[in-house]
């Protein structure tokens, strides 16, 4: 007899937080995430009804629509997601908006809108899947590509990355974390973190791309690869990888081989790590740079900052849900006002 | 000199610099003639910049009720040195240079054919208030007492609008009435003499009227509509109609806890806000924004993502002078094309033409309702000669129609269509008019979910790159714009029997026309007229067209965009239209109107 499947406290079983078959290609980081965040939402007991997911333009702003199917989903334009939850949050605070972007759409044609969003401190779990580079438009550089990586023609990025994480903390958001998407147990729970808080919940995901970041020399790399196949398949063949796994304990290093062959190593914060402290979580990531390491963990977290609706102070039913009875003002008011422009 | 004074027909034009304060003045005199009772409008004509550029504001009184700025002028304030030289050849032969003599006037100011009156209005002010910056302001004070004895505006008059105006700041009140009074006075005492217009109280004359710009009145308008999530960014000549509602808002939604049932946001910029308004629509709410064409340049692929997936929002839109930059302050009605065509591929919008007050008012409430109704993003087409400029209008009078909410279906509206068998599908046409039914999130029907997105996607939201899915979705796009062409604002039409000339103008042209058609009549050629008040066009437009013999379709745009629409959609009238284009950035007068039609008139009979 087949063994029944685990339910949450609201008696689902996590299959029923799937949503579409992925079209990823195999072996994309992406994927990995989307299957912590669908863990984490069922581990966390939220129903998918209550969940609106957004996201912009891009390989990873296609990944909302695989997992949870019974929530509602907007893949907006490019980079203006963050601007779309913003006012999906105004016109019904009581849903959870999960925002999922890749690096272009943040970092690049988004950053502004990211910023702001991030300043007024909206209630939003915001996922970065970030592989530094464009994918769907074959791999140009994204404004997170760190200094040296090299794009698939050839071409050497010299500009320096943006890090969404340092830039998160300085521009108000309120709870800031970095992860690698093949560590779920490492990503899930912060996800969980990111869902139970109120305010902009930022993650910065290092997710590999496995098409386009491509170096020379690397037996792994899709020239190699290419090299060594049937000369009449097509340019975007994508050899079929597996996802990276990374497991690895608080306080220690981690080194990820990437499917292009090059080399990432993570740090895992330790458990004496304060992220409550601002300057400590700006210093953390400055000193793990100079490292050529990654930070991963809660790198910063400010329960005490009020969410954009709370500031603003908005009715407790969602704008969306008023009838006329509460929008419309009296014709009395109006005879008032009338008779104030008389004068 | 005229034998005798014109009664209540006056311009007034007042020429300052910005930042000198005559606002205030301006103001005082133009309430002052409306609470004589005498129909007056204003014009205010100013640069982009803070202070001290050149800036005219234009009063007309006149008691016939025509309210577009008056093609000549009475009588010119004559304050700013810089313009001076231009602004005594603005003034109509026999009219009256008021100016401050307490500088001589060079030579080169003088001209034949009007008549000076200088008085020394720095001398004045210099000996009633301390030397302080706010001296200078009350300069202008001055030429309010001294038009007010020239005319015949009474002091107890001016005195009733302080006291409206600084009802709580006697100090306020008592300053500005001493320099308007040392005005009066001095004029007085000089026995200044004109004989060109006197102002004559008309009892009742603007009884229950009020004075408002259009800015305000959509403003309000959109807080009658259910305006809950305004999301916008400052810029000329829109940013009033977001500051009224910030105004109004607190005051008229009033939650008993103290709370908002609404959120008005000033984006970081036009792309965020619109994009905003269509997160917040997606969600449910009635959203909106106000900019104006440069705006909608930057908003254009929300407007396309909104069109395309369907979602409720409203586009105020206040045309200023373009391209680019433009002319900022200055009014045009040059962004038709771009609203009813904006964004990439193939895209048409619904756009309500306010022309009046109660219009503005009126359409910018219903709007809500073309959006909710249509799940489209709708535009109030404005400019800024509405939306900026002080009208004197009846008071605003709210429609009782009940709010449509379109095809959005409730959770329990799920379940009995399950029961009846029917299947929600989002983007399918269920009822044959293209409207397809809705839900927002927060739905808890489990059926109610769908995923929305500005890529191609079939009758079920699902992503779809299928030929057919794509054409059934352009398809119906275009069935639904005609069935919203069977439920727009229709044209308001004035004809007479056995009339075949025509006269189609649309938003601020309305007034100018309006007097153009009187003083057409009134040398000889009749004209029916038709007032377009909303894209798509209706079938009355093209009846109306059909039924004349020449037709003048008055448009402040240089390329006749609105008969371009008309020539593109009723292709077998368009030789029929002759277009009327004022475009210099400044409110169309009558005049324009009628010396065009003239030549136009002129030219089709020798050809």
């Amino acid at each position: 007899m087949a063994e029944a499947a685990k339910i949450n406290r609201l008696n689902m079983t996590e299959k029923e937080y799937d949503g579409a078959p992925s079209t990823m290609c195999k072996g994309c980081g992406h994927d990995a995430i989307s299957a912590s965040v669908q863990r984490a939402y069922w581990e966390s007991s939220i129903d998918p009804r209550k969940v609106v997911k957004l996201s912009g333009i891009g390989c990873s702003s296609k990944t909302p629509a695989y997992f949870m199917s019974q929530s509602f989903g907007f893949n907006a334009v490019h980079g203006r997601m963050s601007a779309v939850a913003t006012g999906a949050n105004l016109a019904n605070h009581t849903l959870m908006p999960i925002g999922v972007s890749g690096d272009g759409d943040t970092s690049a044609i988004g950053l502004g809108n990211f910023c702001h969003m991030m300043r007024r401190n909206v209630n939003i779990t915001y996922i970065i899947e970030n592989n530094g580079v464009y994918g769907l438009t074959k791999g140009q550089f994204s404004a997170t590509a760190d200094v040296g990586s090299v794009m698939k023609g050839g071409k050497v990025n010299d500009i320096p990355a943006i890090d969404l994480a340092e830039l998160a903390i300085t521009l108000g958001a309120t709870y800031i974390a970095r992860s690698f998407s093949g560590d779920r147990k490492q990503l899930a729970p912060l996800v969980q973190g990111a869902l139970a808080h109120k305010g902009s919940a930022i993650l910065d995901v290092i997710s590999p791309c496995v098409t386009f970041n491509n170096h020379e020399g690397s037996t792994k790399s899709l020239k190699y690869v290419k090299g060594h196949l049937d000369p009449i398949h097509d340019l975007d063949f994508v050899p079929p990888y597996e996802n990276i796994e990374a497991d690895y304990d608080e306080g220690t290093d981690h080194e990820v081989k990437m499917h292009d062959g090059s080399r990432i190593v993570l740090h895992k914060l330790g458990k004496d790590y304060d992220p409550t402290n601002k300057a400590n979580a700006i210093q953390a990531i400055h000193a793990s740079i100079a490292e050529g390491k990654f930070l991963t963990g809660l790198i910063f977290y400010n329960p005490n900052r009020k969410s954009f609706t709370d500031e603003l102070g908005l009715c407790d039913m969602p704008l969306a849900d008023l009838g006329q009875d509460m929008l419309q003002p009296p014709v009395e008011a109006l005879e008032r006002i009338n008779s104030d422009l008389m004068k | 000199m005229l034998d005798t004074p014109l009664i209540n027909d006056l311009s007034i034009c007042v020429a300052t610099e910005n930042g000198s304060g005559s606002a205030s003045s301006n103001n005082i005199l133009f309430k002052a003639i409306f609470k004589m009772g005498i129909p007056c409008s204003s014009k205010n004509m100013f640069p982009s910049n803070i202070q001290g550029l050149p800036t005219w504001y234009q009063i007309r009184a006149n008691a016939d009720g025509y309210l577009s700025r008056k093609d000549v002028i009475d009588v010119m304030v004559m304050f700013n040195d810089a313009t001076a030289a231009k602004d005594i050849y603005r003034v109509r032969d026999g009219g009256i240079i008021l100016y401050d003599d307490s500088t001589p006037l060079s030579p080169t100011l003088k001209r034949d054919g009007v008549q000076y009156i200088g008085f020394p209005a720095n001398k004045l002010v210099a000996k009633l208030v301390p030397a302080s910056p706010l001296r200078a302001k009350q300069r202008n004070m001055v030429y309010v007492g001294a038009l007010a004895y020239l005319f015949g505006i009474d002091m107890s008059v001016i005195k009733a609008v302080l006291e409206d105006t600084f009802g709580k700041k006697p100090a306020v009140i008592e300053s500005n009435l001493v320099c308007i009074d040392a005005g009066y006075q001095y004029c007085k005492e000089q026995n200044f003499k004109q004989n060109i217009a006197r102002l004559e109280p008309i009892p009742n004359g603007n009884k229950g009227k009020i004075i408002t710009e259009g800015n305000t009145a959509a403003a309000i308008g959109a807080v009658y509509g259910g305006a809950s999530v305004i999301c916008w960014y400052p810029i000329t000549p829109s940013s009033s109609l977001a500051e009224s509602m910030e105004y109004y808002l607190p005051r008229l939604r009033k939650q008993v806890d103290g709370k908002k049932a609404y959120a008005i946001v000033q984006a970081e910029d036009e792309i965020a806000s619109a994009s905003m308004i269509v997160g917040a629509g997606w969600a449910g709410a009635r959203s909106m924004t106000s900019t104006s064409g440069p705006g909608v340049s930057l908003m254009n692929e929300s407007i396309g993502l909104a069109y395309y997936a369907e979602i409720p929002c409203v586009f105020f839109i206040i045309q200023r002078g373009g391209p680019s930059t433009g002319l900022p302050t200055r009014t045009q009605q040059a962004d038709i094309s771009l609203m009813y065509g904006a964004s990439h591929g193939d895209t048409r919008h619904i756009l309500l033409i306010p022309h009046d007050m109660n219009s503005c008012f009126d359409f910018a409430r219903q709007s809500f309702n073309y959006a909710d109704r249509f799940q489209a993003p709708v535009f109030v087409a404005m400019d800024l000669d509405l939306g900026m400029n002080l009208w004197s209008s009846e008071p605003l009078k709210l429609n009782a129609e009940q709010y449509d909410w379109g095809k959005r279906l409730s959770a329990q509206d799920l379940d009995e269509w399950t029961k009846a068998g029917k299947k929600f599908r989002r983007y399918f046409d269920q009822d044959g008019d293209g409207i397809p039914y809705r839900t927002v999130p927060g739905n808890e029907n489990r059926l109610a979910s769908f995923f929305t997105r500005g890529s191609g996607h079939d009758a079920d939201a699902k992503y779809s790159e299928d030929e057919h899915d794509y054409k059934y979705i352009l398809d119906r796009l275009k069935k639904k714009h005609d069935t919203a062409r069977k439920f727009v604002p229709k044209p308001i039409i004035e004809k007479e029997r056995g009339v075949k000339t025509g006269i189609i103008c649309y938003g601020s042209s309305y007034e100018p026309v309006r007097e153009a058609r009187d003083r057409l009549k009134a040398r000889g050629l009749k004209t029916n007229h038709m007032l377009i008040r909303a894209l798509p066009l209706t079938s009355e437009v093209r009846d109306f067209i059909a039924e004349h013999d020449t037709v003048y379709l008055v448009e402040q745009n240089r390329d006749a965009q609105m008969a371009a629409i008309i020539k593109d959609e009723m292709p077998e009238l368009g030789a029929k239209l002759t277009s009327i284009l004022v475009y210099n950035g400044l409110p169309v007068t009558a005049g324009e109107v009628v010396q065009q039609i003239f030549e136009a008139a002129k030219t089709a009979k020798t050809a």
